[in-house]
């Protein structure tokens, strides 16, 4: 246990390390941007342009923080807010290789799989980006080609279903209040859509709620068969 | 010094942060591996997160890039490489840009050739990420304690929060889909899509018992999402067709 812990906080300490190196750098990058072009923006401008953002996007950020600790561990932490494009890859990279390895999040099992699962796939998107941009005149043709827009334009509801099977089967009387309520809500305000991150706390808030009320019932007493248990 | 957004320069500063970044995912997984190793993990299952991981990311990956590409009309390649490789987000870093070149009276629809724009649009896509890299630090810790703390009273109980947790997610993001469903038969495309991803998981379920072949569970999610994305093709095409 005493290993245990010391394990954690030494990567608490170097992830502190990492990620205060990380804002640093991607700070200096507009500061030496505007030294070398010797060319400030106005204050009045960046301002204004903080102010259309920031409500939403600081909001998100914080809420991310509070949802996707708990999820990905320490070292999946430190790692996937740096390196960033948390839900539509890092988290579900991450929840489905604990799944499949069949550990828990919050173990020292769980820690492992999940930095592995966000490191890898970290240094797969780098490498396939700067790839892309190197070779650009020979991948823009295809990616950008008209006939494979709705497949990049549907990579959410292609991930989300795959993984909705996974998870909702497993705790099923747990997922159908969150989603009759999302489902509900996103029919009624489409708006909504740009402000997604605001409602992951909504629902996780009513997945509890409803799993504290049946657990407490003793409704949750035998855990739900997955899907395809194993033999 | 003649601004141009393509500069070598910029392609140096941000090729050093992209690579300081890879060599924290480097540390990163080489620490986990090790701390695997110690706990008498299975070097197999390590490796089988590793193979899983790197395919399923490949398809995301190449919509990030389709992003940078498309900043890249506006901004140069350099810019929007750093911010989609590094803490970005592909609905973020768009919206940040637009955001920023509209305050300051530019549009993203032509390539910005005044320094004093770029560094604008380049401070506001800075600042707009500061929480996560500031609170992580600051919190992460006393959040993990919470949860910890919630675990040891009651393990089961915090086994259900967490699953609760991950529900309370994939909802939102389900019900994401349904977003469009107003705009008629079209909006109904991103449904189908999931409805086509979440089959194809569920055959590989099934296909997993029957033919006992245990390596198409441990590929279900990328053959799933590769699938579906796809299918998206000839049912944009149907669906099209149909509405007209």
């Amino acid at each position: 246990m005493k290993n245990d812990i010391s394990y954690r906080d030494s990567v608490h300490r170097i992830g502190r390390v990492w990620i205060l190196s990380a804002l640093a750098m991607l700070i200096a990058v507009p500061v030496a941007i505007c030294l070398y072009y010797r060319a400030w923006p106005s204050i009045g401008g960046v301002l204004k342009g903080m102010l259309s953002i920031a409500p939403i996007f600081w909001t998100v950020g914080v809420i991310e923080v509070f949802t996707y600790v708990p999820m990905l561990g320490t070292g999946g932490s430190y790692l996937g807010f740096v390196t960033g494009n948390l839900a539509n890859l890092k988290v579900p990279c991450a929840l489905n290789s604990m799944d499949r390895a069949g550990v828990q999040p919050g173990t020292e099992e769980g820690e492992v799989i999940s930095t592995l699962a966000i490191a890898t796939s970290s240094i797969i998107t780098t490498l396939i980006i700067a790839l892309g941009v190197l070779l650009l005149s020979q991948i823009a043709p295809v990616i950008e080609s008209e006939a494979l827009q709705p497949a990049f334009a549907n990579i959410l509801p292609a991930l989300f279903g795959a993984l909705g099977v996974v998870f909702i089967s497993k705790d099923w009387k747990i997922a159908i209040a969150p989603l009759a309520v999302m489902i509900t809500l996103f029919l009624l305000i489409p708006s909504l859509a740009s402000a997604v991150g605001v409602l992951v706390p909504v629902g996780a808030l009513i997945a509890i709620g409803v799993a504290r009320v049946l657990y407490k019932a003793g409704m949750l007493d035998e855990k739900t068969a997955p899907v395809e248990p194993m033999d | 010094m003649e601004f141009n957004s393509n500069s070598g320069f910029l392609y140096v500063i941000v090729s050093i942060v992209i690579l300081f970044v890879l060599l924290q995912s480097v540390v990163f997984f080489v620490k986990a591996w090790r701390r695997g190793k110690e706990l008498g993990m299975d070097v197999k299952a390590l490796k089988k997160t590793v193979g899983s991981s790197a395919v399923f990311t490949i398809a995301p990956a190449f919509a990030i890039l389709l992003g940078v590409i498309a900043l890249s009309k506006a901004l140069g390649f350099p810019l929007p490489w750093l911010r989609l490789t590094v803490i970005g987000s592909l609905t973020y870093e768009a919206t940040a840009a637009a955001a920023a070149a509209s305050a300051v009276g530019a549009t993203l629809a032509e390539r910005v050739t005044d320094p004093k724009i770029f560094t604008a649009i380049a401070w506001v896509m800075a600042l707009g990420i500061v929480p996560g890299l500031v609170l992580v630090p600051a919190l992460g810790k006393k959040i993990e304690n919470g949860v910890s703390s919630i675990k040891s009273k009651d393990s089961k109980w915090g086994q259900i929060f967490l699953s609760g947790l991950f529900l309370g997610m994939i909802s939102a993001f389900l019900g994401l889909v349904f977003a469009d469903v107003h705009a008629g038969l079209t909006g109904w495309i991103p449904v189908f899509v999931m409805l086509a991803s979440a089959v194809l998981m569920i055959v590989c379920g099934l296909l997993r018992k029957i033919i006992k072949a245990k390596w198409i569970e441990d590929y279900a999610l990328p053959i799933s999402l590769l699938g579906g994305m796809a299918l998206s093709i000839p049912i944009t095409q149907l669906v099209q067709s149909i509405a007209g």
